[in-house]
């Protein structure tokens, strides 16, 4: 019953995201700084992770592939189906998840706690248009951050194959190639742009509707990253299912 | 003027305000007093619109709350400056950042229009050189200035102040509570503050209603808080021995 309660709530919040906008000249300035925030700033992290993740599921997929019959080029394919599908659009958004997602609900929860958010609705200020819709605005970059990453791990894949001896560079560079489906590049940036709802909206309800002090705040953030990680989890098969089954 | 004719408020089996009516007067410094759990803080939210009565209306010149338009109720928002117990600056902004903010807001002002106001209304509340620094680099009192500035920027009819002085040294208590004194005299506004500093009282309380256990259970004005026989306020008056011996005083010179 509770969990009921809390998914109506959620919805009842997303309504009244896009419900009686803040001036465009004020969200325009809003949604420049969330988009520096919530996506430049987490690039970095991202770059370095599919990197290594790319890098790892090449070595796996190598020291997997023992029978000589297989070519090395089964190699390269793996690499690309695994970060293409999976890796970069839902291993990088449950990364997303604790680095955005916690960042969100922190943010959100010490303006209620300080009042800040009370604040705004005294002077007649729509606080969840003010706050939560410059953050979903600004997240729908996210496919961006997930086109990069889906380049950077192929090239931690090629990295590992060619410098850690596994696979010759063109061979890898012909799997690469091999049976391309560019409806998966799609299906991807599809989910991503799912997942980026979800991370922006599922925080900032942590955020929002907490109570109590500095020490809910960090609870609040930690219950986000769950919940945003599980809804993430969920979403992603019935996407799944939706666009590939 | 806000006249309050007798609100209720409850949440789940917990009735925190049972009842209230009183009148709050323009151009004069109202103060709510009374014990913590009272219902002082869910009375001030229902007169700022952030909680909803369950019973009862809240008349604003006229207009009765309940009865308004989202847009009349946006408005008359508008019309209100609030000063929070904790100050509530928006610790991203600086000082000139937060007392622009409303004017960024609501009007269409030059910036250079806006700029003059935030220095005018800065000036007002006695901060000259902290326009630049952030909340958390300033002292509380000096937060609690950059507040009322904040508040007053959009020249409110209504202030409502929760707690102002809570936290501060007595000697900014006093400052504070003088300052909006004086802004509720020159500007006319209808000014309600929260407290339990039974100083604001003295000085500042031109009138004052004691709540209890969700009930107006008095009220007056300074003068007469320090003479009546109501027992409920006269323990919540003399709760601290300089008042006691000040009340003892006043008896003997009475009899």
């Amino acid at each position: 019953m509770k969990y009921l309660e809390a998914i109506g709530k959620y919805f009842i919040m997303i309504w009244e995201v896009f419900k009686k906008p803040t001036k465009w000249r004020i969200m325009k300035t809003l949604i420049l700084k969330e988009v520096d925030e919530l996506v430049f700033g987490a690039m970095g992290i991202i770059i370095f992770i599919s990197f290594f993740i790319g890098g790892v599921v090449t070595i796996q997929t190598a020291l997997n592939l023992t029978n000589p019959l297989l070519p090395k080029s089964l190699i390269g394919f793996a690499a690309r189906q695994s970060v293409i599908l999976e890796f970069a659009p839902t291993f990088t958004s449950i990364i997303m998840a604790g680095k955005v997602g916690s960042y969100i609900t922190s943010s959100i929860g010490t303006m209620r706690v300080t009042e800040q958010i009370d604040a705004l609705e005294v002077m007649g200020i729509n606080s969840l248009n003010y706050l939560v819709f410059p953050k979903i605005v600004a997240i729908m970059l996210y496919p961006f951050a997930v086109a990069i990453s889906m380049f950077v791990g192929i090239l931690g894949g090629w990295v590992a194959a060619v410098f850690g001896g596994f696979a010759p560079s063109g061979d890898f560079i012909q799997g690469l190639q091999m049976d391309f489906n560019s409806y998966h590049v799609t299906y991807a940036l599809i989910k991503s742009v799912v997942f980026a709802f979800v991370i922006a909206t599922v925080p900032s309800f942590h955020g929002y509707y907490m109570r109590g002090g500095a020490l809910e705040v960090g609870k609040a953030s930690t219950t986000s990253f769950v919940w945003t990680s599980v809804v993430i989890i969920i979403v992603n098969y019935i996407l799944t299912q939706l666009l590939l089954g | 003027m806000i006249e309050v004719d007798n609100i209720h408020k409850s949440f789940g089996d917990n009735h925190v305000l049972k009842g209230i009516s009183t009148t709050f007067e323009k151009g004069k410094t109202n103060l709510v007093i009374g014990q913590s759990g009272s219902g002082k803080t869910v009375f001030l939210k229902c007169l700022l619109g952030l909680f909803e009565p369950d019973e009862g209306n809240i008349c604003y010149n006229g207009q009765i709350y309940s009865e308004l338009s989202t847009k009349q109720k946006r408005n008359l928002r508008q019309e209100m400056g609030m000063v929070f117990q904790g100050s509530a600056l928006f610790d991203s902004m600086t000082v000139e950042g937060n007392v622009m903010f409303p004017l960024d807001m609501f009007t269409k002002q030059s910036q250079s229009e806006k700029q003059d106001r935030v220095d005018f209304v800065l000036k007002r509340v006695n901060l000259v050189d902290a326009h630049k620094r952030f909340p958390a680099e300033i002292s509380g009192g000096m937060q609690k200035r950059v507040a009322i500035a904040r508040a007053i920027v959009m020249n409110p009819k209504y202030l409502f102040c929760d707690e102002p002085n809570s936290g501060l040294d007595p000697k900014t208590a006093i400052l504070i509570d003088n300052l909006i004194h004086e802004i509720t005299q020159e500007y006319d506004i209808t000014t309600i503050i929260n407290t339990h500093d039974m100083n604001s009282v003295m000085e500042i309380g031109e009138k004052i209603i004691f709540l209890k256990n969700g009930l107006k259970e008095w009220e007056g004005t300074n003068k007469e808080i320090f003479k009546t026989d109501n027992q409920a306020v006269t323990d919540f008056v003399y709760s601290s021995e300089l008042f006691k011996k000040v009340r003892q005083m006043y008896i003997e010179e009475r009899n």
